[in-house]
């Protein structure tokens, strides 16, 4: 999972790494509170799991009463690359001479974690000039190896002692946590040289989120995506209106490339897994109907094993029981498609021999009545 | 590092066909582990013990004895490879006991659960790498020698023998692109299903690596994913030897939104790591045409092998 800043600096403050002090809201009435507690003048940062909160306006300084009860409502109410806040975090200022960039970071090929700092951090890790990078197998970090990271990256005096403490840290954050993704950016070198963590990104392996239920609390999924998983499927939910299903990450995801570059819009991604049953089918159909953007659902299965009929059946057993009156447009591939067919001519849905055939048709279908 | 050809096929027998090289399977009494026991077997597959702890004695099928370990189940058949079938959270004790059963221990292990936690993965890894043992998966379809052995959950229907290497982190597209190839015309040398995680046992370069120097070998297709840099550095590793044999690629997730993870545990794109746009442009780079829809990759390849003629 993807931690918001203020959760990222909650597991900082957990594992002793020094952050500004800062206060989360859902409301502007709590935040009134925590303004008075902190006293101006104060950041107000847009919490939402995206990069480039700052260009687009996501973080303010507020000076006064005034300028709160005008910014707060303006940078609660923005979207920023298609996510609206999940909760608004009110800091206080620090004063520095520079930025450093530092995280730990699993390199998936070389199959080990990475030490990666700079000098010259506050910008996106692409942007990062002059880096630092360091192998260290399972993410443990020893004091030797933050130190010589310390010294290339131009620390000097007690800075080092500081970047040596962070680091190790971080390190244990991310071996405890099983993060994919550690990232302090930028790292604040204040003026008596200590250091200071003024942003914060961890993202966590998902397939271990089974040990570790005190991360629960952080976990953002909407009802759907959550009902989803508990059937063994993936969810993602998107901004158009067809809905696009299938079996296997891989083949859903080319559907919906090819939805998309034949000027469809796809509602969502919904990987059934795997295998597909009737059960599984009748399944993602439900979650599909509680979607109201979904004008028409399109369905590329590969049943290896399975016979097309049996997904067939959950289709007509959707439509008998109301469940959907969406027109559907499938593709299936396995045994018995002749008699699928032949099962599926009073129904709304529409079998094609291949998943071109059905995008063309869902995507002509759709812009039809819509 | 262990041969894959000699692991999955032995050596030739005096009348020039190659030998059932024998496997375990580890869960093989589950609901999953005890329906692609079946299947392996009636594809030929020769399935020699299966290991469930508690149901030593017992017989799989009528015919398959069942052990309690690992070890026991080596012993009693010389195996040197294992396919893994336990749910996610077992597989860290399962995939030590494999590689750690006797001396020699399991040298092929395919892992098919998915939902792996990567540390656990990595930790498999390195014990692999002590014991010069190959790792394929977690979250695979497989390995397959069509017509010879298969050791996975892929349906038999899509292969034909052949010679044409494919290599795939999914497991749909790996049928739906096999499939393509056999109705073409080319059948297929081996298929080696990569895995949709995070870190691979097998990734890529080294499935490459593996299959590259068979004197059989036509052509590759490489079917990859958003996530990581794995088709990025296969495609410099491509350039950097100077391969020359016909290769193109298929790229699922090209309009995928950034961030989030598209089903498998390692399809997401964080900022420009493991966007679809790097991966196509190296593949371009080194000479690799990327189709733009599945059943574009025969076209492709047909027009590749073509071209060298």
């Amino acid at each position: 999972m993807r931690l918001l800043e203020f959760q990222a600096k909650e597991l900082f403050g957990q594992y002793g790494i020094k952050t500004p002090k800062g206060r989360y809201s859902k409301n502007i009435e709590e935040a009134r509170e925590h303004a008075k507690e902190l006293g101006f003048p104060f950041v107000i940062k847009f919490q939402a799991p995206v990069g480039g909160r700052g260009k687009a306006g996501g973080i303010q300084i507020v000076k006064n009463q005034d300028e709160f009860e005008l910014k707060y409502p303006q940078v609660a109410g923005m979207t920023i690359k298609g996510e609206k806040a999940r909760a608004i975090l009110l800091e206080k200022m620090a004063e520095y001479q520079k930025e450093i960039y530092l995280s730990l970071f699993l390199n998936r090929s070389k199959r080990c974690y990475t030490i990666i700092a700079s000098g010259e951090g506050g910008v996106e890790i692409e942007s990062v000039k002059n880096q630092t990078i360091r192998e260290v197998g399972l993410g443990d970090v020893t004091p030797q190896v933050a130190e010589e990271v310390a010294k290339a990256i131009g620390l000097s005096g007690n800075s080092i002692t500081d970047f040596v403490d962070m680091l190790q840290r971080l390190s244990k954050l991310t071996v405890e946590k099983e993060a994919e993704l550690a990232e302090i950016n930028p790292v604040a070198l204040q003026k008596d040289g200590s250091l200071l963590a003024l942003d914060g990104k961890i993202v966590t392996d998902d397939n271990s989120n089974f040990r570790h239920t005190e991360m629960e609390k952080y976990q953002e999924k909407t009802e759907l995506e959550e009902r989803a998983e508990k059937s063994g499927f993936t969810l993602v939910e998107l901004e158009g209106n067809v809905a696009v299903v299938g079996n296997g990450a891989g083949l859903v995801m080319s559907t919906l490339d090819m939805l998309i570059d034949n000027g469809g819009k796809a509602a969502c991604f919904l990987d059934v897994g795997g295998g597909a049953t009737t059960e599984s089918v009748y399944e993602a159909l439900t979650l599909i109907s509680k979607m109201k953007k979904v004008k028409a659902i399109l369905v590329n299965l590969y049943g290896g094993i399975v016979k097309t009929t049996t997904v067939a059946s959950a289709f007509i057993k959707a439509y008998d029981d109301k469940l959907i009156d969406l027109p559907v447009y499938a593709r299936l591939m396995g045994s018995e498609s002749e008699k699928s067919k032949e099962m599926l001519k009073p129904t709304k849905t529409k079998m094609y021999d291949s998943v071109e055939e059905a995008i063309s048709g869902a995507v002509l279908g759709v812009s039809k009545n819509g | 590092m262990a041969n894959i050809y000699e692991l999955l096929r032995g050596t030739k027998d005096s009348s020039g066909n190659y030998q059932k090289m024998p496997v375990i399977v580890q869960g093989i009494t589950g609901t999953f582990g005890s329906l692609h026991a079946k299947m392996m077997m009636e594809y030929g597959t020769n399935i020699a013990a299966g290991v469930t702890p508690g149901k030593g004695g017992q017989k799989f099928e009528d015919k398959v004895p069942i052990f309690n370990t690992v070890k026991e189940a080596v012993d009693a058949t010389g195996a040197k490879i294992s396919i893994v079938f336990v749910p996610a959270k077992f597989f860290l004790g399962a995939a030590k006991e494999a590689l750690e059963a006797l001396d020699a221990g399991i040298k092929l292990l395919v892992a098919i659960p998915e939902h792996v936690p990567i540390r656990d993965t990595m930790q498999v890894l390195d014990l692999a790498k002590q014991k010069d043992a190959i790792i394929i998966g977690p979250n695979t379809p497989g390995v397959m020698i069509p017509s010879l052995i298969k050791i996975g959950i892929m349906p038999a229907s899509p292969f034909k023998h052949g010679n044409i290497a494919v290599l795939s982190k999914s497991g749909t597209l790996l049928y739906e692109i096999s499939n393509a190839l056999t109705k073409a015309g080319y059948g297929q040398s081996i298929t080696i299903g990569i895995g949709g995680d995070p870190v691979n046992g097998t990734r890529l370069i080294d499935a490459f690596e593996m299959v590259k120097d068979d004197p059989d070998l036509k052509g590759m297709v490489v079917v990859g994913e958003i996530g990581g840099d794995s088709e990025e550095i296969l495609a410099q590793h491509i350039i950097d030897t100077n391969f020359k044999k016909p290769i193109v690629a298929y790229i699922a997730g090209r309009n995928a939104p950034k961030e989030k993870r598209m089903g498998h545990a390692g399809a997401i794109v964080m900022g420009t790591y493991g966007s679809a746009e790097s991966k196509v442009s190296m593949f371009n780079k080194a000479n690799i045409p990327v189709g733009k829809r599945p059943n574009e990759v025969a076209m492709l390849l047909a027009g590749k092998l073509e071209s060298k003629d």
